[in-house]
């Protein structure tokens, strides 16, 4: 689905991403992680298109996307849950999710308000909220269902818990376990590591830019120098 | 006091408030959403006027006139948003200010060369052309209360957009976070490009309305620009809210101070001072305004949530 080979990303002069590359195939989980400042928000922002790669080639549906400006991206089927979460505050919870609403690439996804409040019905109950009213986890609960909404092919969550009481960030993981179930591909950067080897099917290392590490959540759990020496566990 | 000239002035000041709120919607929206100063939308106001004039004459009618205008006006600020300030959005606002105002001298000697320096009229039509008595025993101008209930209409019509559509929400949303909503599907620079017609259809809609009772002539957009600045500075950059509250209360302050402010300095004041002090205190009314509003709360009266941070 999302292939991403040797890219190299840049902020102004100083380079962020090395010869970075990774894949996401159908119905796939993975995950990205490694310490702060080591490059996971630029890689998926390099993906998005928000920080484009200067070389290197990102394919996603057999598709290069690698310089196509990020709403060209979004609309082939991506659907991102940015770092922050980014929720409008002037627009209320419903606004949040039809504003940037679509059908999906191929037109017929099955997410709208009706299966969204189904899935989150914590946000059917603060609908009318502005986006600034509504507690951290429901943020991060709308910024999910609001990237949904594009019905996308590939969901990709930047820091899917950060910041979050632990309660809350259960309800985000199992979400994301009945996400999985049905078929969507995810690609999730968190430092949840006990969550993440439970959900997801592969994993990503990434030190200074470039992948130090990977493997499947077994090889992960077994693998005590690379928790040591890039995960800090 | 004289009720019946103040009821006059008072109509007068939502008439000239409605105007301004016309010119400041768009730019308020340029400003709050895009982060863009664009001094030339006077220009935009301008191009209305002479749109109408020379439409008016072709047709023989003010009324399809206007109606072909607005859609003329629409293109031209498409074409000038995609030739001309989409390279500026980017920019710093003393860069924008410097592209913008080299628009406005543009537009003032492209006027000069194609309807040439004298200025031109707008006829109006005789149903427009004559007086009502809304008011037993004050007769006033039908054309003028159409300029009223237009700008009402226009303005409840905007708000319906901005609270009720799709579009709305995308340029509320647009004013607190562009990159997030490019990244979940929407191509802003079209939605940019579109904010700016409407922005600028708004305007001639304002210029085409002037027209017939201020005169149509190059320059007219630099002085009621001045004025729209005030507005939307009062009312807090990017709130279609703060613009209207902000020009019907710069509407009224301005027609009514400057009518009334005589009769009322006169009372505190000795009658050769306030005589001399009067014209200049109403021409000053809504700087002090600005002033006021400034000081008190420095991002105007309704700023938008999620902007200026």
């Amino acid at each position: 689905m999302l292939e991403v080979d040797a890219i190299n990303s840049f902020y102004g002069q100083s380079q962020v991403l090395f010869n970075m590359s990774l894949t996401v195939k159908d119905g796939e989980v993975v995950t990205l992680m490694g310490r702060n400042g080591m490059g996971k928000t630029t890689t998926i922002r390099s993906i998005m298109g928000l920080t484009p790669a200067r070389s290197g080639t990102i394919r996603f549906k057999n598709k290069e996307i690698t310089s196509q400006p990020s709403y060209r991206i979004a609309r082939l089927g991506i659907g991102l849950v940015p770092e922050g979460r980014l929720i409008s505050p002037n627009l209320n919870v419903e606004e949040n999710l039809i504003a940037t609403a679509n059908s999906g690439p191929n037109g017929s996804g099955r997410w709208n308000l009706e299966t969204i409040w189904k899935m989150f019905p914590k946000l059917s109950e603060r609908k009318s909220s502005m986006g600034n009213q509504i507690s951290g986890g429901e943020q991060q609960m709308l910024a999910i269902a609001r990237a949904l909404m594009t019905n996308p092919d590939l969901l990709m969550l930047d820091e899917a818990t950060e910041g979050l009481a632990p309660l809350i960030r259960q309800e985000i993981w199992s979400c994301l376990r009945d996400l999985k179930q049905e078929g969507q591909s995810i690609l999730v950067i968190d430092k949840n590591l006990q969550a993440l080897t439970e959900i997801a099917d592969r994993h990503y290392v990434i030190e200074k830019g470039s992948v130090v590490w990977q493997g499947t959540s077994r090889m992960l759990l077994e693998d005590q120098t690379v928790k040591h020496q890039h995960l800090g566990v | 006091m004289n009720w019946l000239l103040l009821l006059e002035q008072i109509l007068n000041g939502f008439q000239l408030g409605l105007l301004l709120f016309l010119l400041a919607a768009g730019l308020t929206l340029v400003f709050g959403i895009m982060d863009m100063v664009n001094l030339a939308h006077g220009s935009l106001y301008m191009m209305g006027a002479y749109f109408c004039a020379t439409f008016t004459g072709w047709t023989g009618s003010f009324l399809i006139g206007a109606l072909l205008t607005l859609p003329a006006v629409f293109l031209l600020g498409v074409v000038v948003e995609i030739i001309a300030l989409r390279t500026l959005y980017a920019r710093d606002h003393l860069d924008q200010v410097m592209a913008t105002f080299g628009l406005i001298l543009f537009f003032n000697e492209a006027t000069r060369l194609i309807w040439g320096p004298i200025g031109l009229v707008i006829p109006l039509p005789e149903f427009l052309n004559q007086t009502v008595e809304i008011i037993p025993g004050a007769p006033y101008p039908a054309f003028r209360l159409a300029i009223i209930l237009v700008g009402f209409l226009v303005a409840g019509l905007l708000y319906l957009i901005v609270s009720r559509t799709k579009l709305g929400m995308l340029i509320r949303a647009g004013a607190s976070n562009r990159d997030m909503i490019g990244a979940l599907g929407i191509n802003i620079r079209l939605l940019f490009t579109l904010v700016f017609g409407l922005g600028a259809a708004l305007a001639g809609l304002a210029g085409l309305m002037a027209g017939p009772i201020l005169s149509v002539e190059i320059g007219m957009g630099e002085s009621i620009l001045i004025l729209t600045l005030v507005v939307i500075v009062i009312g807090g950059i990017g709130s279609i809210k703060g613009a209207f509250i902000a020009a019907i209360l710069i509407g009224l302050i301005d027609t009514v101070g400057r009518s009334f402010l005589p009769e009322i300095l006169d009372l505190v004041l000795p009658s050769q001072t306030a005589a001399t002090a009067a014209p200049a205190i109403s021409s000053m009314m809504i700087y002090l305004l600005m002033a006021l509003v400034l000081a008190i709360k420095p991002q105007g009266l309704f700023p938008p949530k999620g902007v200026g941070r």
